[in-house]
């Protein structure tokens, strides 16, 4: 098919010199050094390998080996950081690249954990990763004591040199040695006030592969004689498939095959095998185009006869059920607020959503005689592993999973967002050629393991002082088959761990069954259950005749970082519930990943009810933070993500299947949506380490609500926003 | 068939159905991998190109619609080994995060930047709406704008 095809280097060498339509002034990059190749997952470090986690070249540059996965969130860049500043070494001579997955199986996870998710990294992962860098510069001391005949406490290690009396070495020179030194005791790590490095903000390493389209992303692998898959399963997930009739598409140009995909009775995990129609051709898209032609019989099932309507009307009787206690029983909530003149009860609910990331799913994956290779943007390098030395019957130790960019994660692409490496897998394996699973956006959408549609009902007895002395909350969830996989992190999280002093608190939970896959999805349960407790707390606040902000001081009087975190957001938010009609402002705090998130959102609606949100004002308390340019473009990313989702998203069930699988119909935020984002720290330090990639955003559906409340008298008890009448007058 | 086209001034020859999209042409048979596919009807943007300098969704249409057009990817937008203005001012404001939208804002970008030397928020909003990013790096993206158009004019 392709005449002419020019490897990617000798195209962009014979493009070098051309003249375009362009008459924009061009740039020469300042100071912007290669930090990382376009693949990083292939580059050999350079030098001498003093640890796993770090080899030293003879020109003093640094190769830091990262075990997590990138996926916009930054790992790449905090890695390194973490490492380099422990070791001391020139920043602009780091060099970051991916460490090996099967080297990790092989050594018996010699990296202690590839998989990246829940705002982990830094939060919990920070002291192995210091530790490393640490470690291999305490053994290029050893190694320069021993070869100076001087006490290794005597020697200084700075910015890659070391130093003792009139003794001078680079790292590099003692680099060999170090690698073969042993120390009697590991050094402790430094403590915050030590850093030199971190706590500055710091670009990200990343960056200049991401600006000229060479950072190389799963969807991009080409691998010599592979094909492409197209592939479709049931549109009612976990329906069967009864026949295809290939005769009608197999003649069509550069069709290779059809091939049935098969569940396996009894495996319905999340990341198990579903039935679908591979199509299989030279080009991707010959293999899609004669998908979309292909007849297909499904059973469907019964899962056919349910919606996302359904689900809700159902839910709301479940309200009158008794469910799982969540946490300590406290039946005396439910008695005070009974025997109460003063009660305010509300139901809510949330639809389902997608993560949508960028990048939609897909896979490749070359089964060979001795070993087989994949490609996936996974967040789970392990998982991935495994998965696919499963469907091959391979010993994982033969399986090569290459850590690509991710175009984006958002707790999709774990350890249940790798089925696609599965069918990829399985094809291969058929097939003995390597193999590229591509999904289309459509397929993506309404195949992802998706965020559980949620409801709640929350039900407070007002008490002296117009505050709460009593709280109920029942909780529901739709988790495919009725499974807790995430336990309260998904379940309930964002409800029962509310910072409030109430005397009396009890919450339960029903968990109850669907076919939709689930999964997390960035800040998991807090994006769900803090959006229906912040607006509560507004209602109840309300009917107490307290100030929604000041409430909320009160309510935590005592915990000394929320209250630098709320008296922060009233600082620089200048809080107010004295607008004209139609502008608003609304807070809301929730903990999420052990760190607490305040948001105060100012918005405008017209009289026709057209929103527009105008600002965010972000606090945050992680503790601590590394590198406060990534932890802003986290804050800004959260917003985007649950303001995407409370106001333009909502993932539509119908007859079993979703119905808004594009983005025409599944609309998410856009550039002329996107309010203005001001982040704030109010950092705790201590021994308080929480994570930064989730927690900014479940605030903010809640604040605007409650934004929306002040401007137009309307509460807001259901998401997406757009669907709801908003018009004043 | 054969169809001859021009990508960032070299010529490829191509043997596709005409109806094929361009992106799947350039990203397939051609070789270059900035141009991302995101979802195929022209609502995200991921795509876009240049064709005769007007910002287009390659994922809709079809390769022979290019046939003796100059096409130009996120690889030609640097020029003689310098960056564009909008990369350098990408990179100094730190725009990207999982970065797979963002050949397609800076396309969207530089074809206003044609347009209009020193565009207002609202003609940035206009222009850039139809290029989704799910990272939200959304302000960056304005200001970054900002920040070349300035480069430029000084």
């Amino acid at each position: 098919m392709t005449v002419k095809s020019l490897s990617r280097r000798n195209f962009i060498q014979a493009s070098a010199a051309i003249s375009g339509g362009f008459v924009l002034g061009f740039y020469m990059p300042q100071a912007i050094a290669a930090k990382i190749d376009s693949k990083p997952w292939t580059s050999p470090p350079q030098g001498v390998e003093v640890n796993a986690w770090l080899a030293i070249g003879a020109d003093g540059t640094i190769t830091i080996r990262v075990p997590h996965t990138e996926m916009g969130q930054g790992g790449l860049t905090s890695v390194a950081l973490l490492i380099a500043e422990e070791l001391h070494v020139e920043w602009d001579k780091v060099r970051a690249v991916f460490a090996d997955p099967n080297r990790h199986l092989r050594n018996k996870n010699e990296y202690k954990i590839m998989s990246t998710h829940g705002s982990q990294l830094v939060a919990l992962q920070h002291p192995h990763l210091m530790q490393a860098g640490a470690s291999a510069r305490e053994r290029l001391k050893q190694a320069a004591a021993q070869t100076w005949g001087v006490p290794r406490s005597s020697i200084e290690a700075r910015l890659g040199v070391l130093t003792a009396g009139n003794h001078k070495g680079n790292y590099a020179d003692f680099a060999s040695i170090a690698a073969t030194v042993k120390l009697e005791k590991e050094p402790e790590i430094k403590k915050p006030s030590e850093w030199w490095l971190l706590g500055k903000g710091h670009q990200r390493l990343d960056i200049s592969n991401k600006v000229d389209g060479s950072a190389q992303y799963a969807i991009d692998t080409r691998v010599p004689g592979m094909v492409y898959a197209a592939v479709k399963a049931c549109p009612v997930p976990w329906g069967q498939l009864k026949s295809f009739n290939f005769d009608a598409i197999k003649a069509r140009p550069g069709i290779i095959t059809a091939i049935a995909l098969r569940s396996v009775p009894g495996k319905r995990g999340q990341p198990d095998m579903q039935d679908a129609v591979a199509v299989v051709a030279d080009s991707w898209y010959r293999a899609k185009t004669a998908l979309d032609l292909l007849p297909i019989e499904w059973e469907f099932g019964e899962s056919a006869k349910t919606s996302s309507s359904g689900y809700v009307s159902e839910g709301r009787k479940f309200f009158d059920v008794p469910g799982i206690v969540s946490g300590q029983a406290n039946p005396k909530a439910a008695e005070i607020i009974a025997n109460s003149k003063r009660v305010v009860t509300a139901e809510f609910d949330r639809p389902f959503e997608t993560h949508a990331r960028m990048e939609p799913i897909n896979a490749t994956v070359h089964v060979q005689k001795d070993r087989v290779d994949v490609w996936s943007p996974t967040q789970d390098q392990s998982v991935a592993i495994q998965l696919v030395a499963e469907q091959t019957g391979r010993d994982p130790k033969d399986v090569y999973a290459h850590t690509m960019f991710l175009g984006g994660g958002f707790g999709g692409n774990g350890a249940g967002g790798t089925g696609v490496t599965r069918q990829a897998a399985e094809l291969s394996k058929q097939l003995g050629r390597p193999v590229k699973v591509l999904w289309t956006r459509e397929e993506d959408l309404s195949q992802d393991k998706q965020r559980p549609l949620s409801m709640s009902r929350l039900s407070a007895s007002i008490g002296e002082r117009g505050l709460p002395e009593a709280l109920t909350s029942r909780g529901l969830w739709y988790s495919m088959d009725g499974l807790n996989q995430f336990g309260p992190a998904t379940a309930d999280y964002g409800v029962f761990n509310m910072p409030y002093e109430i005397a009396h608190r009890h919450h339960e939970r029903h968990n109850l069954k669907t076919h939709i896959p689930s999964s997390t999805h960035r800040a998991p349960g807090a994006n769900q259950h803090g959006f229906f407790t912040e607006v509560f707390v507004d209602e109840m606040a309300k009917e107490g005749g307290w100030d929604p902000l000041e409430w909320r001081i009160e309510m935590t009087k005592g915990k000394a970082d929320y209250q630098r975190v709320l008296n922060m957001l009233k600082a620089k938010s200048n809080f107010s519930t004295k607008l004209p009609k139609g502008e608003g402002m609304g807070v809301a705090v929730v903990h999420c990943h052990g760190t607490i998130a305040a948001a105060c959102a100012s918005v405008t609606v017209s009289r026709r009810g057209v929103l527009s949100v105008d600002k965010v004002v972000i606090v945050l308390d992680s503790g601590h933070v590394i590198n406060p340019h990534a932890a802003k473009e986290q804050s800004e990313g959260s917003v985007c993500w649950e303001l995407s989702h409370a106001w333009m998203g909502g993932l539509n069930l119908e007859n079993g299947r979703f119905v808004n699988t594009n983005f025409n119909s599944y609309n998410l935020l856009r550039i002329d949506q996107m309010p203005v984002v001001e982040t704030h720290f109010a950092l705790s330090g201590g021994t308080k380490w929480g994570g930064l990639g989730e927690p900014a955003g479940p605030p903010v559906p809640p604040a605007v609500a409650n934004a929306i409340f002040q401007a137009t008298g309307k509460r807001i008890r259901s998401t997406p926003f757009r669907l709801q009448d908003l018009s004043w007058s | 068939m054969t169809l001859s086209l021009r990508v960032n001034n070299q010529s490829h020859i191509v043997d596709v159905e005409p109806e094929t999209p361009l992106l799947w042409v350039i990203r397939d048979n051609i070789g270059l991998t900035g141009t991302k596919f995101g979802c195929g009807i022209s609502q995200c943007g991921a795509c876009t190109v240049h064709i005769d300098g007007q910002p287009t969704k390659s994922c809709v249409t079809p390769a022979s619609f290019a046939v003796g057009k100059q096409i130009t990817t996120i690889e030609g937008l640097s020029k003689n080994n310098k960056l564009h203005a909008l990369q350098q001012a990408w990179i100094e404001v730190g725009v990207p995060q999982c970065g797979y939208c963002q050949s397609g804002q800076l396309m969207s970008a530089a074809a206003l930047l044609e347009k209009s030397k020193n565009p207002t928020n609202s003609e940035i909003d206009s222009a850039m709406a139809g290029n989704l990013c799910r990272c939200g790096t959304y302000l960056r993206i304005r200001e970054g704008i900002h920040r070349a158009a300035k480069m430029i004019s000084t």
